[in-house]
Formats: C-alpha cells, sequence, structure tokens
C-alpha cells in the first residue's frame, strides 16, 4: 500500500512523470535494445554512407556508414550497466560504511568522513580520469573491452560512494539517539540488525533520492569519459565516444553527434526529473503521515 | 451585574469538517479570571485563538458571536483587529522559545509593539520597554534589553512574553498554557508573578490550560471543554469541590493528591478516548466514556443549564448527581494488595557518576588539558529491594534522566559502581550479556519514539522475547497475544503499525515490551508526561498493576512530586546530579524536609501559593557551585558554611536521609504543615 501510494504521488505530478516515462524507456531500450536494432551498430552499409535522417536511417548514418539509430539503441545497454551497475555498488558500500559510520560515532566516524571529504574535494572527473590513468598504468593499454567497462565501474563506485555515506551518515546520526534504537540496544539487537531494521529504513527515502540522482550524473560521466577516450574504447556504441567521434566530422555528419549528445541530455534530465519527484513524494508521505497522527 | 467585557454567544469554529467548538456560550467579567481547562483535542486553543482573531486560514467561525466590550470580533476586518490587538487583547503563548524572535535583542522587540501600538518613538519606546521588563521582575532589565533570545532561559523568556503582551495595558489577556514548557519551580514563580500583574493592572485574564491544579488556586471561574462543548463552568471552588459533570469528575479523579498512596486508593483513569471531531456522537459527546450513560445520553445532546447559581453544566444527569443519586465516579478496577515482601536488595549504586566529555578546541589539546566534562551525576549512592518502588523527582537538568540512562547502560557511568544483585554492571549496554540485558528494561518518556515506525506492533513486541527469552513459532505468537492483553490492546493491533495507534496506546506498547523479557528492574522516565490527563492514570494503573503481578522493581521518575509520591514506595529528590533528599514515601510531605524538597513540594500546582519560591535558575552543571550545590538558591542559606562546605547525610525522625548543613530540628521549625488541597 505503501509503495502504491508513492508510485500514485510521483505520476500524479506531470515533470515527474515524463521523468520516470524518460527512466523506463531508457531501460526499456537498454534491456530490448540490442534484439531490436534494425541494423547492426557496428557493420558499415557501404552503399549509404553519411545519408541524412530519413524513412530508413532514423538519425542518419555516420563517417563510417554506421546506422546511428541502431548505435543509440546498442549504447543504451552498455551505459545502463555501467551507470546502474555502478550506482547500484556505490549506493551499497556507501550504505554500510554510512550507516555503521553514523551509528558508531568517535574516532572512526572522524577517520572515514576527513577520508571522503579529502576525495570529494577533488571534482568527480578529474577523480575518475586520475584513477583511469592509475588502472591503465597498472593494466597497460591491451586490456580488453570487459576490463574497460570494470574499470569505469570501479571508478563510478570510488566517486560516489563517499557521497552516498554522507547522505545516510547524516540519517543515522539523526537517528541513533531515538528511543525505538535505544529499546532495540535495550532488548539485546545485535550491531547488523540496528542498523537494517531500525536504522536503514528511516534512511531510505533520502537514499531513494540519492540514488536517482546519482544514476544521472553517472550517465553523465561515463559520457564524458567516453567523450575523452578514456572510458569505453572504438568501435563499441557508446553515447560520450559517439559524440566525439560525431565531433570530429561535424561538417558533413551533424545528425551523428546530435544523436547521441541528446539522447544524453534526455537520460540525465530524465533521471533527475524522477530525483525530484521522488522527493517531492515521500516528502508529501511523511507530512500526510503526521496529518494522520 | 454589569455588561461583560467578554461574550461567546453560541460560537461555533470549524476546520474543514472539523467541529473544533460547538456553541459555545462563555461570558467573562472586567478583571475577572477565568479558567479554560481541556485535554488536547477539546477545543481550548482554539476557543484561544479564536478570540484573539489568530485562527488559522483553514479555521472558520461557522456560526456565533465574539463580542469584546460589545463589539463582535467574529465579523471584524483585520484592520479593526490591528487596532485592538496588544491594545484590548493581548496573548501570551505556550512556547517561549519560539515565540521571541530569535534574530531581534529583547528591547527591540517589546519597544516594536509600543511604537505601533502606542506611537511612541523609538527612545521612548525603548525606556518604556525597559520599565516593562522591571515591572515582570526580571533583574538588571538594561543588560536583559540588550540581550539576545537564546542568552535567556526559559523562565526568563516566559516572563519577557508576559512582559510583551501586558506592555500596552491590554483589557483582556489571553494565556496559552504560558507554563506548560517550563520547570515546576519556575511554573510556580511564574503563576505568581501573572496573578500579581493582573491585579495590578485589572486585565481580565482567559487562562488555558490542560493541567486543573495550574487553574485552581489562581482562577475565580473555571469553564471545562471536551470535545468542541463546553460541558461545565462553575467558580472555581466550587467546581473542585462539587464537580456536577462525570467528565470533569474524572478528571480531578485522574490527579493524584498529595498524601495519596497508591495502595489504598488506586487512581480512577478514563476508559476509552476523545471522539474524532469528525464523527461526533449524535448524543452526550462524553457518553462513550461515561460511566452514567442511558439512551437518553446516546441519542440526544444534553443542553446547557444552570444547576445552581453561577454553575452551569451540560449533562443530562445533573439533578441526580448533584441529589447524590447517581455517582459519576469511573469505576475503579480492582488492584489485588500489593504483597509485603523482604526487601532483599536488587540494586546498589555506590558513588555513581555520569560524566558527558566536551570537545576541546586544538590550543587546549596542544597544551595538553584535561577534556573538560558536564558531571550530569555526581557521586550517587542508592539502594533498591527487590519488587519496591523508587521514586525520583527534579528538574530538568537535576541529572534523573541521566542516572536512569545509566543505570540501564545507555549514558555510561564514568565513575563509581552499580551493582544488581552480586553482580557488577559494565557501564556500556553494549557490553552487556543478553541475560543481563533481560533484567533491566526501560519505558521511555516519549511514546512517539519509543517503537519503530517501521516495524508492526507484534514484530516490536516479539523482539526483546526472541533476543533474551529465545521464544520461536507457536510459543512466541502467544506470548504476544498474552502481552497485548496484558495491557489491554485487541489482539488485532500485532498487525498495526505505530502511526495507526494513539499515544497512550503506544505507550502501552512499549510498556508490554519492557515486561516482556520478565526484567527484575524497569526503568520508567517520565512515562506519563507526554501524555493526556485523562490517559495519564490509566497507564500509570497499569504501570503497577503488571509491576505488582512480575514482582518487578521499578525506579520511576519524574519533575511531577505527587505523582512520584503516589507512586513509589521511597521518594528520592535530586539536583543538579547530586541526592538531596531520600526517605519514605510516606513521610514526604511532612516536614522536615531538605530545602529544596520544601521548594518543590510549595511548588505543586494547586497546593495554594504559600511556601516559599525559588530565585534564579539552575547553575550551570559545567561550573557547579561550590560547597552544597544548593546553596545559590536555598531560602535557608547559612551563608559562608554552605558556600564553602559539602553537606552531610543528616538522618530525621521520620526516617528521611537529608544533605543539608541545617540540623532537621531547626528545618522542621522553619517548614509549614502540609495544607490540604481545595
Amino acid at each position: 500500500m505503501r509503495q502504491h501510494s508513492i508510485v500514485r504521488r510521483l505520476l500524479a505530478d506531470p515533470a515527474s512523470a515524463l521523468g520516470a516515462a524518460i527512466v523506463a524507456l531508457f531501460v526499456l531500450a537498454a534491456v530490448f535494445g540490442p534484439a531490436l536494432t534494425p541494423f547492426d551498430p557496428n557493420q558499415s552499409i557501404y552503399e549509404s554512407v553519411r545519408v541524412p535522417p530519413s524513412a530508413q536511417h532514423w538519425f542518419g548514418t555516420d563517417h563510417l556508414a554506421r546506422d546511428v539509430f541502431s548505435r543509440v539503441l546498442a549504447g543504451a545497454r552498455s551505459a545502463l550497466l555501467l551507470a546502474g551497475g555502478g550506482t547500484l555498488v556505490a549506493v551499497l558500500f556507501g550504505t554500510a560504511i554510512g550507516l555503521v559510520s553514523g551509528f558508531r560515532g568517535g574516532w572512526l566516524d572522524e577517520v572515514l568522513m576527513r577520508f571522503f571529504d579529502a576525495l570529494l574535494s577533488l571534482p568527480a572527473l578529474l577523480l575518475a580520469l586520475l584513477l583511469l590513468g592509475t588502472l591503465r598504468a597498472a593494466y597497460g593499454e591491451s586490456v580488453s573491452a570487459i576490463g574497460r567497462g570494470l574499470g569505469v565501474f570501479l571508478v563510478l563506485a570510488v566517486v560516489y560512494t563517499p557521497i552516498v555515506a554522507r547522505v545516510v551518515r547524516s540519517v543515522a546520526l539523526g537517528v541513533r539517539g531515538r528511543a525505538w534504537v535505544e529499546a532495540a540496544r535495550l532488548q539485546g539487537e545485535r550491531l547488523p540488525r540496528i542498523l537494517l531494521r531500525e536504522i536503514l529504513p528511516a534512511a531510505l527515502p533520502a537514499l531513494a533520492v540519492e540514488a536517482a540522482l546519482r544514476f544521472s550524473y553517472a550517465i553523465f560521466l561515463i559520457s564524458s569519459l567516453g567523450f575523452l577516450g578514456v572510458g569505453v574504447q572504438p568501435p563499441n556504441p557508446d553515447w560520450g565516444l559517439m559524440v566525439n567521434e560525431g565531433r570530429r566530422n561535424l561538417s558533413q555528419v551533424p545528425w551523428a553527434m546530435w544523436a547521441p549528445a541528446v539522447t544524453i541530455a534526455v537520460v540525465v534530465v530524465g533521471a533527475n526529473l524522477l530525483a525530484d519527484g521522488l522527493k517531492r513524494a515521500l516528502m508529501e508521505r511523511d507530512l500526510q503521515r503526521e496529518k494522520d497522527a | 451585574m454589569s455588561a461583560p467585557l467578554l461574550e461567546l454567544r453560541r460560537l461555533s469554529v470549524a476546520y474543514g469538517g472539523l467541529t473544533a467548538l460547538r456553541e459555545i456560550d462563555l461570558s467573562l467579567q472586567t478583571g475577572e479570571t477565568l479558567g479554560l481547562v481541556g485535554e488536547s483535542g477539546s477545543g481550548k486553543t482554539t476557543l484561544a485563538l479564536a478570540v484573539m482573531g489568530y485562527l488559522p486560514p483553514e479555521g472558520r467561525v461557522t456560526g456565533g458571536e465574539i463580542r469584546l466590550a460589545g463589539r463582535d470580533l467574529a465579523a471584524a476586518t483585520r484592520a479593526e483587529l490591528r487596532a485592538i490587538w496588544g491594545i484590548e487583547l493581548a496573548l501570551v503563548p505556550q512556547d517561549p522559545f519560539t515565540s521571541l524572535n530569535p534574530a531581534l535583542k529583547i528591547g527591540a522587540q517589546l519597544a516594536e509593539g509600543l511604537r505601533l501600538h502606542r506611537g511612541l518613538t523609538r527612545a521612548e519606546a525603548q525606556a518604556r520597554a525597559i520599565e516593562s521588563l522591571r515591572e515582570v521582575r526580571l533583574p538588571d532589565a538594561e543588560r536583559l534589553a540588550a540581550a539576545y533570545p537564546h542568552q535567556l532561559s526559559g523562565g526568563q523568556q516566559q516572563r519577557v512574553l508576559l512582559a510583551l503582551a501586558l506592555s500596552a495595558r491590554p483589557r483582556l489577556l489571553v494565556l496559552d498554557e504560558p507554563t506548560t514548557a517550563l520547570d515546576v519551580t519556575t511554573e510556580a514563580t511564574v503563576l505568581d508573578l501573572v496573578r500579581d500583574l493582573l491585579a495590578e493592572t485589572g486585565a481580565a485574564a482567559l487562562y488555558v490550560s490542560h493541567n486543573l491544579g495550574v487553574v485552581a488556586g489562581r482562577t475565580q471561574r473555571t469553564a471545562v471543554l471536551y470535545a468542541s462543548e463546553l460541558v461545565e463552568d462553575a467558580p472555581t471552588a466550587e467546581l473542585f469541590q462539587r464537580p456536577l459533570h462525570p467528565y470533569t469528575r474524572g478528571l480531578l479523579d485522574s490527579l493524584p493528591r498529595p498524601g495519596q498512596r497508591r495502595a489504598a486508593q488506586p487512581l480512577a483513569g478514563m476508559a476509552g478516548r476523545i471522539p474524532p471531531l469528525n464523527d461526533l456522537p449524535p448524543g452526550c459527546v462524553f457518553a462513550p466514556r461515561c460511566p452514567l450513560a442511558n439512551e437518553q445520553c446516546h441519542a440526544e445532546r444534553p443542553p446547557l443549564e444552570e444547576a445552581q447559581p453561577g454553575h452551569r453544566v451540560r449533562c443530562h444527569r445533573w439533578p441526580e448527581i448533584l441529589a447524590g443519586t447517581a455517582d459519576p465516579a469511573q469505576p475503579l478496577t480492582a488492584t489485588a494488595p500489593a504483597l509485603a515482601r523482604a526487601a532483599e536488595p536488587l540494586l546498589q549504586l555506590e558513588d555513581v557518576t555520569v560524566a558527558y566529555p566536551l570537545r576541546r578546541t586544538l590550543a587546549e589539546v596542544l597544551a595538553g588539558q584535561p577534556r573538560p566534562a558536564v558531571q550530569a551525576v555526581a557521586g550517587v549512592d542508592l539502594q533498591l529491594g527487590k519488587g519496591r518502588t523508587l521514586g525520583i523527582v527534579g528538574e530538568s537538568g537535576s541529572g534523573k534522566t541521566s542516572l536512569a540512562r545509566a543505570i540501564v547502560g545507555l549514558a555510561p557511568h564514568s565513575g563509581g559502581e552499580i551493582h544488581l544483585l552480586d553482580l557488577a554492571l559494565p557501564p556500556d549496554v553494549q557490553q552487556r550479556a543478553r541475560p543481563l540485558l533481560a533484567q533491566l528494561q526501560m519505558v521511555f518518556q516519549n511514546p512517539e519514539e519509543a517503537l519503530n515506525p517501521y516495524l508492526t506492533i507484534g514484530e516490536s513486541l516479539s523482539r526483546p522475547l526472541v533476543n533474551l527469552l529465545g521464544l520461536r513459532g507457536p510459543a512466541l505468537a502467544a506470548r504476544i497475544n498474552e502481552l497485548l492483553e496484558a495491557v489491554r490492546l485487541p489482539a488485532e493491533y500485532a498487525a498495526r503499525r505505530p502511526g495507526q495507534l494513539s499515544g497512550g496506546e503506544k505507550q502501552r506498547v512499549a510498556i508490554a515490551r519492557a515486561f516482556a523479557a520478565r526484567p527484575e528492574l524497569l526503568v520508567a522516565d517520565e512515562p506519563v508526561s507526554a501524555l493526556d490527563v485523562s490517559v495519564q492514570a490509566s497507564i500509570l494503573n497499569l504501570l503497577h498493576r503488571l509491576q505488582d503481578e512480575q514482582g518487578a522493581a521499578t525506579i520511576f521518575i519524574s519533575h511531577d512530586i505527587a505523582v512520584v509520591a503516589y507512586l513509589a514506595d521511597d521518594v528520592a529528590v535530586m539536583y543538579l546530579g547530586r541526592l538531596m533528599q531520600t526517605g519514605p514515601a510516606a513521610a514526604l510531605f511532612k516536614p522536615p524536609h531538605h530545602p529544596y524538597t520544601e521548594a518543590l513540594l510549595a511548588a505543586i500546582p494547586g497546593g495554594g501559593a504559600a511556601g516559599v519560591r525559588l530565585a534564579g535558575e539552575i547553575p550551570s552543571a559545567l561550573h557547579p557551585p561550590s560547597g552544597c550545590p544548593f546553596h545559590t538558591r536555598c531560602p535557608h542559606s547559612l551563608g559562608e558554611l554552605c558556600e564553602t562546605e559539602t553537606p552531610p547525610w543528616q538522618a530525621t525522625a521520620n526516617g528521611k536521609q537529608i544533605f543539608c548543613h541545617i540540623p532537621p530540628a531547626d528545618l522542621l521549625a522553619l517548614q509549614p504543615r502540609p495544607e490540604a488541597r481545595p
């Protein structure tokens, strides 16, 4: 019933509903996209080089005569896997660290949070470049596509864990002194159960909003890395990479750049709208609950 | 009789579909003080706001008139009201902490009103502001005028609000629970001040309170509201002596009186709760909870009738109650007489200290200075026998809650020892083994926070059973039902979440959870102070019934000395982290007392104006006074001896131990015999 009312509140707002629809479309594209692509995304179609958008090639073809629509569709999967997976890992680690740090407090909290402060003081892109550079130095240039994917994945986790941890910690800090948490300690609850059953539920709303927000930034960051050429490597259909390739041929095939660029923007804005809507819906629900009580 | 200053004629107020006030007829003469009592949901605050013209946007006067000196305020425009506010009509709000603008100096806040209402110049207003601070007996008025609200104590802030309300000499003062947020000894001094100022300025007052005791000694007439209805209105003394409405009677019986002991007279709690305001019963609003309700009461709304001159009551059965042929008292739930138990020692505290460390600045760390600490509890020795009840009384800052938390391990003690039976308790709850945890449980003050809002009631109750007793499966389910039954809640409640329960019901669940593992010792920290009066009595009864059934010893902590005296076998009085007095509850009201206890007893609302009042504020626990910690406020201080020497513990003839330099025989001569309450 509670989930239901959140979804209903979310969809009642046009902007949030639009955000939810965009994200849903994106997820569908990621799951089914590769099966639905009208052309092989990496195969040149020699009879149609640099054709503008048409009924056959919705987004046209690029300088290597590849179907841009198929490439954008195919790119959704790596974007979702990397952004979603990286966010998930960051949320898991961040939640665990945030709960322990906030509940325990003391020197452990102090050390963890100062370390995270240091990480957060670096711009996310700079930190990501630094980490990827280090990885490349360690593993060399000739790493498989999966290896590169794992690298991006790892970078996202490192960049976003501190942010998630801070959010969860601040909630845990506020809740740990509540009587119900103290009562649980008096009733002999063990630490993991106190963290997961007594404190985590209070952090879930903030966590849901944070996860949606991190996800949108993750797409943005992955695309940035792709654009800079340090993320996913050609010829894989990565949106950032496609924007970069398109940029070099902008005068001849502007659509090859615009299609992935607009897609990135739409998905990022959509995820942001969803995060905002989620936040609003959760706040409204809490207000309603207070009124009922 | 002259025309009344304030007259409410069939006043009705609604919030959307909620009836907040229903056809209230009430009048107030010039210079008269009228008490308005009721529980939350009774409509008393709405009435105060309606009179002020301060109803929130969703509130509407749906009928009737509010006449102030002949003018109808309900029909007045905002501009007309603005001309009346502050000059003819002023409000003293409930919460001093949120009612003053934190960004403005006290003097500026006072002067602003004077400039607006009285058209004074800046300098005149400032001078008058300082004068009005003096009028409310604030020492050092010039300095206070230049201070910000956060630099003042709660009592001082409430005086400033009083000065603010009185500065323009209003003809009617509306006081909305003016002392509810204050400590008892501060409350007593503020209430005395209000009474004196009203006499000086000749203002009439509408005194809104949930506390009958506060109203008792300070008003000429008292009106009782219940679920949007005015149910009774009478001269205050008469209302307390001969209440005609069963609800008023129930309210009076819910309060323990000084000297009442639970073994002899159980408290009469009222069954049920106030009806929802969007679904009021068709007949008398109190009928569902009334022991005298008959068919007529359930079907037909009683009229407000004058039973005696000046004594109006809205009840079908008042003639029988007046004649004494019907008894409106709530039936007492029979409690088995407490068994005489051998006072085998259970808990022993030796020199227990609880200190909260403070942060040092970097310079202090580098200079190697020791970490400063606030001593919340300093050197407390106490003993508690098996099955006994120890009451701990004290105001905020006395360390009573810290002591309770130290015993259960939530505020680890930093010095001394706590023994349960023969076992020294580890300070931190985390270091205590589960079998030990099962012996010590706690009921928290605020029922809203005591239960995890994300778990069902059944899940909450199952945790101590699983963890501490190892119950599983059907045995677990059976015990949960048993617990719900023991606290008089239906078994369906196991599937509900705390959000669906009332405050009193939540506290019942919290009590059930505390008793779940059959503890030897239960610590109850102000378990009823967040609840309505009519609910309080039933929770107190429930607590002591379970305690008797299970033979658990209890430490009962409260700021309310009457409640503690009623419930406890022994009473300890704390001030600034130290014990001031210990002794049997039966002797609590009989002198000699520690001077601080004397002041607490004198501050019991309804105890009349007699007795000592404490000057000043509780000193900071960071820098406690030397010698006797109470010497800065003691009315009987001996001077240098009290300021420099730690007092001795002295035994009195009636079994008390008193931490004071003054010999008990001298204290006895200084202190009055207790008076009977009205």
